[in-house]
């Protein structure tokens, strides 16, 4: 596995008390596949990404806990000037936002050409070449002119693809995306979402995918992860959890949006809020806002039960989930 | 045919672009809104969509009179509402009211909620006698799902799902007959979208209400819309009744506008065709002659940066009644489905 993360815990002091953002997440990527990390705001798909890649803040935030195995070496025991070089040469990010992920001042040839004249000693003229034909491979047209131009000139779509070359510069083995395509509309996500597919094909990298949109997650993913309240709840191969959700939180939402396909009746609603991560419910997280929920569920945490060869839930009761 | 209870036409907002400190000159104008046209008839709801910057938000701002029309008429019951000043003007605008999108920003922080719900009180008296008015906002809470005791408490401690009930309950102060709804659900998560949804669903049945839901989210608008109009650079470019637009698109936006779209179905990778358009909406302050989406459009020709192409149902399906036949500003418009019936599972009604 090129990326595995094990058992991952990380909190962070608050004013109203230690918040669990991180509760024991594990997943894992190969080469050339995505795996689409889902779930809502403050479930914890940034913090455990951003633990990844080693720009946590700490504090306020703490690793308590895990490991985090990117080709078999342990991240977390590496020293920082290890940690950057993986940062950037093995490892990159794309952020939601693209323009205050870029210099403002710098043009953006220059934040290119500075990707290769300090990770790769290049010469200042052949950075500035390869800056070039970064922009054209992200397809920016007129690339030779517009290496020239400050990020605020550029519409926030091309913005998108400037970091996804940045990201690309010295052909990382790993892509992490969070929520690349959440601030852009419809047709622009689709330009961007293509490219990023055609750039991880043809060199074969490793993607997490963190998004909350369930049809984007369709459309690209090979696998998934779902997060609920710090903790993963449900994976699986992605044709089967939509065929078959085995774990109740996951089927709230896909019953829960409305389709594209079909003018809607009455939407399935899941009841209440997510939890304060400064008071976890014990027992399933989940279980003040599951219809499925019993005694055990009050008391007891589900472990990630495996379910069949490919698949997990976090659920006491996924069969019945799975079945019903 | 009964009267619509709204009537827009030729709708047009221009912001002037200036040079100069001391002696402004105008060298342009932002065309945020173009000539826009459409009715809404009573207890029906009218969606629009459009991407961003279309000019959505502007069209909503002049129906509430938060923005005067550089020219066009609103007629509410027949009456040219951009007409009217004074007693006559407000009588007319409590009837209708808007929600905002931002959950976190149109609420005042300093007010407590039974002050933000019985503003509306304050700037229209004879809607509800002095005394009357806790009671009514207290009303109001329990109507949206919110426990009227939280009747004092303040817009930050509620989460985006109760603070956009605030909106609406603020929204229905007035038991105005039109809620226009800019984005209102775009700032909340799944869970709590879909819990918004159904309540504006209800409220509709309940009070006879008449909405114009504006959204970028075109399974959202599909959802809760009886007509669509798809908007384009300041302009209505294809409506139609919610099954025209959404299986028998004609327009080339529309069409790869909903190509886009993502479904949640893995199924429909394979078999379903991408119109990916290329480069960028263009700046509302310079607007493409002849067809304003011919920058864009994939099948756009000599006749297209020529002839502007009106909003009408265009000749080759004007003898038919099929679904086809609709408004659509396309010289050579054609029916092409893009939305795959969805092959998963059922939609269902939640676990349990
Ligand atoms: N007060 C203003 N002065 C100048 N230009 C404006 C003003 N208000 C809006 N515009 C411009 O008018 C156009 C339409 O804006 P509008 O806010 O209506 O778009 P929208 O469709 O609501 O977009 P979004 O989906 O991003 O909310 C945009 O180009 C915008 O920049
Ligand atoms: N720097 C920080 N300081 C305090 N709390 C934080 C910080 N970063 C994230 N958190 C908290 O951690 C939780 C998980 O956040 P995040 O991973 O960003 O969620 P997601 O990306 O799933 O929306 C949230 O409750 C958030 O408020
Ligand atoms: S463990 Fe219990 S509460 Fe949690 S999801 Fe399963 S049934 Fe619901
Ligand atoms: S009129 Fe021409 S440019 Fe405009 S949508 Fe139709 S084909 Fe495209
Ligand atoms: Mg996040
Ligand atoms: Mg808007």
């Amino acid at each position: 596995m090129l990326l595995e993360v094990r058992d991952l815990h990380v909190e962070f002091r608050t004013r109203d008390g230690i918040a669990k953002a991180v509760n024991g997440v594990s997943y894992g990527v190969d080469a050339g596949r995505t795996l689409a990390v889902l779930g809502e705001s403050g479930s914890g798909k940034s913090v455990t990404a951003q633990t990844v890649m080693g720009i946590l803040d700490v504090p306020p935030g703490r690793i308590t806990g895990g490991e985090v195995l990117f080709e078999g070496r342990d991240l977390l025991k590496l020293k920082e000037e290890e940690r950057r070089t993986v940062r950037g040469a093995e490892m990159a990010m794309i952020f939601q936002d693209a323009l205050s992920s870029l210099n403002p001042v710098l043009t953006v040839g220059d934040q290119l050409a500075e990707m290769f004249t300090v990770h790769r000693g290049m010469s200042r003229r052949d950075a500035r070449a390869r800056a070039v034909e970064l922009m054209d491979r992200v397809r920016i047209p007129g690339a030779r002119e517009r290496v020239k131009q400050y990020p605020h000139q550029f519409s926030g779509g091309m913005r998108q693809r400037i970091m996804i070359a940045m990201a690309m510069a010295l052909e990382p083995k790993l892509i992490i995306a969070d929520e690349p395509t959440t601030a852009l509309d419809v047709t622009v996500q689709a330009q961007v979402m293509d490219l990023l597919a055609d750039l991880q094909r043809e060199y074969d990298m490793g993607l997490i995918l963190i998004t909350h949109d369930l049809g984007v997650v369709a459309d690209v993913a090979d696998e998934i992860a779902v997060m609920y309240a710090g903790r993963i709840v449900e994976t699986a191969p992605v044709h089967e959890i939509y065929k078959a959700p085995a774990h109740p939180y996951t089927r709230g939402l896909l019953d829960s949006i409305p389709r594209l396909d079909q003018k809607g009746r009455e939407l399935y609603a899941i009841k209440g809020l997510p939890p304060s991560l400064t008071a976890i419910p014990p027992g399933c997280a989940f279980h003040p806002r599951c219809p499925l929920a019993r005694d055990v569920c009050r008391t007891d945490e589900p472990p990630l039960y495996q379910v069949g060869d490919t698949r997990g839930s976090a659920c006491h009761f996924w069969r019945e989930c799975l079945h019903d | 045919m009964t009267e619509p209870i709204l009537e827009v036409s030729g709708l047009v907002k221009h912001y002037p672009l200036t040079r100069g400190v001391l002696f402004k000159k105008q060298v342009g104008a932002v065309k945020a809104v173009d000539g826009v046209d459409f009715h809404l008839d009573a207890g029906e709801t009218l969606g629009i969509v459009g991407e961003s910057g279309c000019g959505k938000s502007t069209v909503a701002k002049m129906l509430v009179g938060l923005e005067q029309p550089t020219a066009g008429r609103i007629r509410y019951r027949g009456e040219d509402i951009t007409r009217l000043s004074g007693k006559a003007l407000k009588a007319v605008r409590r009837n209708i009211q808007m929600v905002f999108q931002d959950p976190y920003t149109s609420l005042n922080p300093r007010m407590t909620v039974g002050d933000i719900i019985g503003e509306a009180y304050e700037i229209h008296p004879e809607a509800a006698p002095k005394g009357d008015r806790r009671r009514r906002v207290r009303d109001l809470l329990d109507v949206v799902g919110l426990n009227p005791e939280y009747i004092n408490r303040y817009p930050h401690q509620f989460s985006g799902g109760q603070r956009q009930r605030i909106g609406i309950a603020r929204g229905l102060a007035l038991r105005p007959e039109i809620i226009v709804a800019d984005e209102p659900v775009s700032a909340l998560d799944v869970s709590v979208q879909a819990q918004v949804i159904n309540l504006m669903g209800r409220l509709q049945e309940e009070f006879h209400l008449s909405y114009v839901f504006i959204a970028h989210d075109l399974s959202i608008v599909r959802h809760i819309s009886d007509r669509v109009g798809v908007m384009y650079l300041g302009r209505i470019v294809e409506t139609g009744r919610d099954a025209e637009i959404y299986d028998h698109p004609t327009h080339p936006y529309t069409q790869a506008l909903l190509s886009a779209v993502p479904v949640p179905d893995p199924e429909a990778r394979e078999h379903r065709e991408r119109i990916i358009l290329a480069g960028d909406v263009p700046s509302p302050t310079n607007i493409p002659s002849g067809c304003r989406f011919r920058t864009r459009c994939f099948k756009a020709r000599e006749r297209c940066a020529l002839e502007v192409p009106l909003l009408a149902v265009p000749a080759e399906f004007r003898g038919t009644r099929g679904p086809a036949a609709h408004d659509s500003a396309c010289h050579f418009a054609e029916e092409i489905r893009v939305v795959p019936p969805e092959t998963g599972r059922e939609h269902g009604n939640g676990p349990g």
